[in-house]
């Protein structure tokens, strides 16, 4: 019987190192490298007069001090602006360390290099900086009334407009019966993995050669910058990422100033240096996301059929704009979610303000996407008089409306089609698992208790899965270990495991013998990186695909060895045999042996493949034309377009009005990424996406004053949320496979954080009928709004 | 001390510690962590620094049996003292203990990075309660971190941890997915 591992809850390969406490984590080797400590901005936005580093000089154990006017070439430039995009007019990033002007609390000024932290801390603290305060721009409204510039060049403070229609939105609304018109708003956030960011480099001076490992999303990525900026060839750079303690986005961006200064110091000094991100640290300078104010116009007809969306929106890049326009792009995008629009028109404006910049974390725009697509529905609802379930049920795409092209461009450069789904029934099934239609005599009762009871629901689309590529590398040793690799990086997904699951599948052999390595550039030079719900269906693809080549190689060189026709043989358990005859095979590990011609043996086995071992054609050289030697190969996977997953989520929370304080009494996910590699995997992929969401709608947010502090800047002030903070979601799957991959796959790492915000609050609103019009919402906001409620129900919504 | 006196290497202070089972040495500065005393001095890098300003809980040993913060904890308090930390809980025969088989079992982890501090909560958790009611693990683990898991299974490993360690015990407790022990009312009656 032949065991198939994909579908399987294979418990992770990962695990075992993990457990015992030998995981590979950045600060977990290079003991004896000398410690960096920067000297950090207290200034939101400032001129810097002058670095007087003299009283860090007389610290023991410092080795260096370095400020911009001690940076090289390239590395004295500012960082590169990674996506591109012709709408970003005014791009801006950051120097490595900054150069005469600070433009966000956290901005690195100098960098202390010493024999540890302890005294490299010591000596920054010894650094006097001169700052020259200059007005500070802090929050979208400020932005937008450019009263004060972030970049004296920068006129309005604006990055970037863009536009983007389906059809024609302002006639279709003009024309429509009803028209509703809504302000929504998202506040800011961040992933905030345990582990923060971290980077550590070696030359070696004998082999000119720079090893850096670092704490990221993209090794392949970190190469490319650090090559080009430290002026080195691509191939004395090697970037090995190792155990990565969470990353959620933030860690995608690339170079931070460190990940070029750090591999710099230790190239100039001749020492392996190190450099470790502090909590407080992290809230200043890794970046963040979420923050966006939308206005929305929507024309609708009597039974809530969607004619005209228009949306205007802000978006808060922060100080810089290194990754472009992405995020705004994201959300003008993924907000049609999964419903039927003729008529869609969306133009956002993206905002320089004196904060930490902002990249995607976890659900990258589509959080704000959700909430105010979900939100605008509830209202519509709310308008007619309708269940809001149903008002959803009237404009959801059809299971045969596939493949469903809204004539817009995606955040891909790729045309925004979404390619499979069933939106139907997953609609049917939330309601079901919730207790939608139920819950009307649920919140009766409890309403006889004292208790003001909610639900709500939000559905998403996901476009996931997104291209340029991503390669895998398949190569079945003579000792029979089939190691695979791959250029994408992990950061606690489980990608060991579910690679090899695949690879074990299409090569047939028993999955313990399958070895898998993300994140190393001396293995896999060419790779992307992992965001955007991308890894299992880029890599996963590229690793299967690698994974059929050696399996034809295999069976080619196997039918020479045994005499049989290629057709006539499979493989199982490692093993290459004639189909209905198992006894008459030959392993992998021999095949691969003979796979390489050999002069020299260097084992019993090896002899078979040497020149006087057999009788071999005398016309034929031993390497035929077009064949290479080793049972290996590499492919790519490389798709049209994206992959469009979906989900939707219901919850009943409790809403306490002495307090505000809200319960999530139940919470349920019905979610569709075509077919499950791991099943057990996407579910732990799900319920932390969840956890995210609900920290995002009830929880999390970045505390920025007046002045551009950041007055929360530590975990006791930001309020991740512990164990009894969750729920435990009720989750249910779809599996509707997608077309345009080998394995019928969509991404589901980021889905769960999605609808949160959106689910929340319409829940909220339920419970106390106040409108919930920005998120995150905390209880004394809830309890203000509760105390100037309206009896119309028009209250000061959060 | 002026602002602009040389700052020199402090004087360095003896500490002995028995961690897990074997008696380690070191010389250290008065302000040196213990969790950077185990990481970097004794390269026990199992233990993992999160926060440094003790929220998060990562990294969590046992402090003569009690959890402690190990980065709110100065090495030189520690002298005398038996700590475990996360290489100490394979068994004898280096084979994953209950709560780690279990982690591995449930899926209690993801990234792993706040992990080691969950597993020592929880082996402190079911050395003075084998079978603990959801509360109980919930008031346990209540104090540390997670960002990946939605710690659901973090809850389900722990459950079925004490199922595993109870394994070869009569009346041993039921699955990952039972909610509350049969002793919970009577459970939280209970001195710890």
């Amino acid at each position: 019987m032949t065991t198939r591992w994909f579908g399987e809850k294979v418990e992770r390969r990962e695990d075992e190192r993990l457990l015992r406490g030998a995981g590979r984590f950045l600060d977990d080797a290079g003991h004896d490298a000398l410690a960096v400590a920067f000297v950090r901005s207290p200034h939101a936005h400032a001129r810097i007069r002058g670095i007087d580093a003299g009283a860090a000089l007389d610290v023991e154990g410092l080795v260096a001090v370095y400020t911009w006017d001690d940076l090289p070439g390239r590395l004295a430039d500012p960082l590169p602006l990674l996506i591109p995009h012709p709408d970003l007019t005014h791009p801006r990033t950051q120097h490595a360390l900054a150069r005469g002007e600070v433009n966000h609390v956290g901005e690195a000024v100098a960098m202390v290099v010493a024999v540890d932290r302890y005294v490299a801390e010591d000596a920054a603290d010894r650094v006097v900086v001169d700052y020259e305060p200059l007005p500070p721009v802090v929050g979208i409204d400020a932005a937008r009334s450019a009263e004060h510039l972030v970049h004296a060049d920068v006129p309005g403070n604006v990055a970037a407009v863009t536009t983007q229609e389906l059809g024609d939105a302002r006639a279709a609304i003009a024309a429509a019966p009803r028209v509703l018109e809504l302000d929504l708003a998202m506040e800011r956030s961040l992933s905030s993995p345990l582990e923060g960011r971290g980077v550590h480099a070696r030359w070696d001076a004998d082999d000119g050669r720079l090893r850096v490992r670092t704490s990221t999303q993209t090794s392949t990525g970190v190469r490319a910058a650090v090559a080009n900026i430290l002026g080195l060839p691509d191939v004395a750079v090697e970037v090995v990422t190792p155990d990565v303690g969470g990353g959620f986005g933030t860690k995608v961006v690339h170079p931070y100033p460190e990940e070029v200064l750090v591999p710099w110091a230790a190239r100039l000094l001749g020492r392996e240096v190190k450099w470790v991100e502090d909590r407080f640290e992290h809230f200043v300078s890794a970046t963040h996301e979420r923050g966006q104010q939308h206005h929305v116009r929507v024309g609708f007809d009597d039974d809530g059929t969607i004619l005209g969306l228009q949306v205007e929106f802000w978006h808060d890049t922060g100080a810089y704009a290194p990754y472009g326009i992405v995020l705004p792009i994201i959300t003008a995008t993924q907000l049609p979610g999964p419903y039927r629009h003729r008529h869609y028109r969306v133009t956002f404006t993206s905002l320089y303000t004196n904060t930490v910049t902002c990249t995607p974390y976890r659900g990258a725009g589509r959080p704000q996407g959700c909430f105010v697509m979900e939100r605008t529905i509830d209202r519509i609802a709310e308008h007619l008089g309708l269940d809001r379930a149903e008002v959803r049920a009237r404009n959801l795409i059809g299971p045969d409306e596939f493949p469903y092209d809204f004539g817009m461009t995606f955040q891909d450069g790729r045309p925004l089609i979404y390619d499979s789904g069933d939106y139907p029934a997953l609609l049917a099934r939330v309601r079901e698992l919730v207790g939608w239609d139920g819950f009307a005599a649920e919140r009766e009762a409890a309403a006889g208790e004292g208790r003001l009871l909610g639900i709500g629901l939000a559905c998403y689309v996901e476009g996931t899965g997104v291209g340029p590529y991503e390669g895998g590398h398949v190569h079945v040793e003579t000792n029979g270990r089939v190691m695979v690799a791959t250029g994408l990086t992990s950061q606690g997904q489980g990608h060991e495991t579910v690679f090899a699951q695949i690879v074990a599948d299409e090569l047939g052999v028993d999955m313990a013998d399958v070895y898998v390595t993300t994140g190393d550039t001396r293995r896999f030079p060419y790779a992307v990186g992992t965001y955007a719900s991308r890894a299992a269906v880029m890599s996963g693809n590229a690793v299967a695909l690698a994974a059929r080549a050696v399996r034809a190689k295999a069976i080619r060189i196997a039918a020479d060895a045994l005499e049989a026709a290629a057709e006539d043989l499979d493989i199982e358990g490692g093993v290459v045999h004639v189909r209905g005859t198992p006894t008459r095979g030959i392993p992998l590990s021999q095949v691969a042996v003979l796979s390489n011609p050999l002069r020299y043996s260097f084992s019993k086995e090896a002899q078979a493949a040497t020149q006087f071992a057999a009788p071999a054609d005398p016309d034929v050289p031993p390497v035929s034309d077009g064949d290479e030697p080793g049972l290996e190969a590499r492919e790519y996977y490389s798709p049209v377009r994206s992959t469009f997953a979906a989900g939707m989520h219901a919850a009943v929370v409790a809403v306490d009005p002495d307090t505000g304080a809200v319960d999530v009494v139940r919470y349920a996910v019905v979610h569709d990424c075509g077919p499950l590699v791991n099943p057990m995997l996407v579910e732990g992929q799900i319920q932390g996406g969840v956890a995210q969401g609900v920290a995002g709608a009830l929880y999390e947010r970045m505390a920025y004053d007046d002045a551009g502090n950041l007055c929360n800047a530590s975990f006791m002030d930001f309020l991740m949320p512990y164990l009894s903070e969750v729920p435990t979601p009720t989750i249910a799957h779809l599996e509707t496979p997608s077309p345009l991959n080998p394995l019928g796959i969509k991404g589901a790492g980021e889905a769960g954080v999605i609808p949160g915000s959106a689910c929340l609050a319409a829940a909220i609103e339920d419970a106390v009928g106040v409108r919930i019009d920005r998120m995150p919402i905390s209880p004394p906001e809830l309890w203000a709004a509760l105390a100037v409620r309206q009896p119309d129900g028009s209250g000061a919504g959060g | 001390m002026s602002e602009h006196a040389p700052l020199t290497a402090a004087d360095l202070h003896e500490v002995v510690v028995t961690v897990n089972g074997v008696a380690r040495a070191a010389r250290v500065p008065a302000r040196r962590l213990l969790s950077d005393l185990l990481r970097h001095e004794l390269r026990l890098t199992g233990t993992h620094v999160g926060c440094e300003h003790g929220v998060c809980g990562a990294c969590t040993v046992l402090l003569d049996g009690e959890p402690v913060r190990s980065c709110l904890t100065f090495a030189v308090m520690v002298d005398g003292a038996r700590i475990t930390t996360v290489e100490g809980l394979a068994g004898a025969d280096g084979e994953l203990g209950p709560v780690q088989r279990a982690f591995r079992e449930c899926h209690g982890l993801q990234c792993g990075f706040c992990t080691p501090g969950f597993l020592l909560l929880a082996t402190d958790l079911l050395a003075r309660r084998p079978d603990p009611t959801d509360d109980e693990i919930a008031d346990a683990l209540g104090g540390n971190l997670c960002r990946c898991t939605g710690y659901v299974n973090i809850v389900r490993s722990v459950r079925r941890a004490a199922a595993l360690a109870a394994a070869s015990t009569p009346g041993a407790p039921g699955d990952p997915d039972r909610r509350d022990g049969p002793d919970a009312t009577d459970g939280a009656e209970e001195a710890p």
